[in-house]
């Protein structure tokens, strides 16, 4: 029975939804498929979505949460949207250079310097 | 009472769960929970953690092709200055050597194949055994 309640603060500024994850451990199957499902929700429901994830709360996440980001990626791209990720504290933004997805992602500090470069 | 010892694995604590993910978490969480009890630094611990998802999660989906009849059977000591871990599944075996790279660029969108690049990293010895189907981990408190 999958839990009801949001995964995702979602915030519009400037023209940026800004998703705000809530879960500090981002590492079971299920909450990974729900935060997914609110996210490609989100992405269907505007069209060439400017999007902003909010990693501030992360404190953990596991190798299932990254195939999640990256199909958001694609999902995001293929509707010619824009993606940037921001506030991922050093643990774990070690974990997306040592898997290189450092590359893939466009990751910012902050918020505000994600949002300015939109 | 003797204690589990990281260089006997004979003293070694084991906990069997049911192949599924929630059950998999729980067993994770005792471990992790040792761990930390044991004051090892953050980074051992977020490694440890790390490790531990992606072991049992392989042992579930991949090892035990997500057959929640099949068992996964942790064991595992904690001392202060080394954890050890062993994750076993009830499949059939692979080729850890097999497993390709996967931050190569041509492979660096696919949402899947990290896993143990992930152990090896975090990690200060990884061995598989037994055809693939046990995974030996160690992390020093560093």
């Amino acid at each position: 029975m999958s839990d009801e309640t949001p995964r995702l603060t979602v915030t519009e500024q400037s023209g940026v939804s800004v998703a705000r994850f809530d879960d500090r451990k981002i590492l079971e199957e299920l909450a990974i498929r729900e935060i997914e499902e609110e996210l490609s929700r989100l992405v269907d429901s505007k069209d060439a979505i400017n999007l902003l994830l909010d990693f501030q709360n992360v404190e953990h996440l596991s190798s299932a949460a990254l195939g999640m980001l990256i199909k958001l990626n694609e999902q995001v791209a293929n509707s010619s949207g824009r993606l940037k990720l921001s506030d991922i504290r050093p643990q774990i933004y070690q974990v997306f250079k040592i898997t290189r997805l450092n590359k893939l992602f466009d990751i910012h500090s902050s918020a505000a310097e994600a949002l300015g470069a939109f | 009472m003797t204690h589990a010892d990281p260089d006997n694995e004979a003293t070694y604590k084991v906990v069997s769960v049911p192949g599924d993910l929630h059950s998999g978490r729980a067993a994770a969480d005792t471990v992790v929970d040792e761990v930390e009890q044991a004051r090892f630094g953050v980074d051992a611990v977020f490694a440890i953690k790390l490790a531990l998802e992606e072991a049992i999660t392989n042992a579930i989906r991949h090892g035990n092709g997500g057959d929640r009849s099949k068992q996964v059977t942790i064991r595992y000591a904690v001392s202060p200055e080394r954890c050890a871990i062993i994750v076993r599944d009830q499949g059939q075996g692979f080729n850890p050597d097999a497993v390709p790279d996967c931050t190569n660029a041509e492979r660096l969108s696919l949402p899947y194949g990290r896993g143990i690049m992930l152990m090896r990293t975090y990690m200060d010895e990884v061995t598989y055994r037994e055809a693939g189907t046990e995974i030996y981990m160690m992390r020093r408190n560093n």
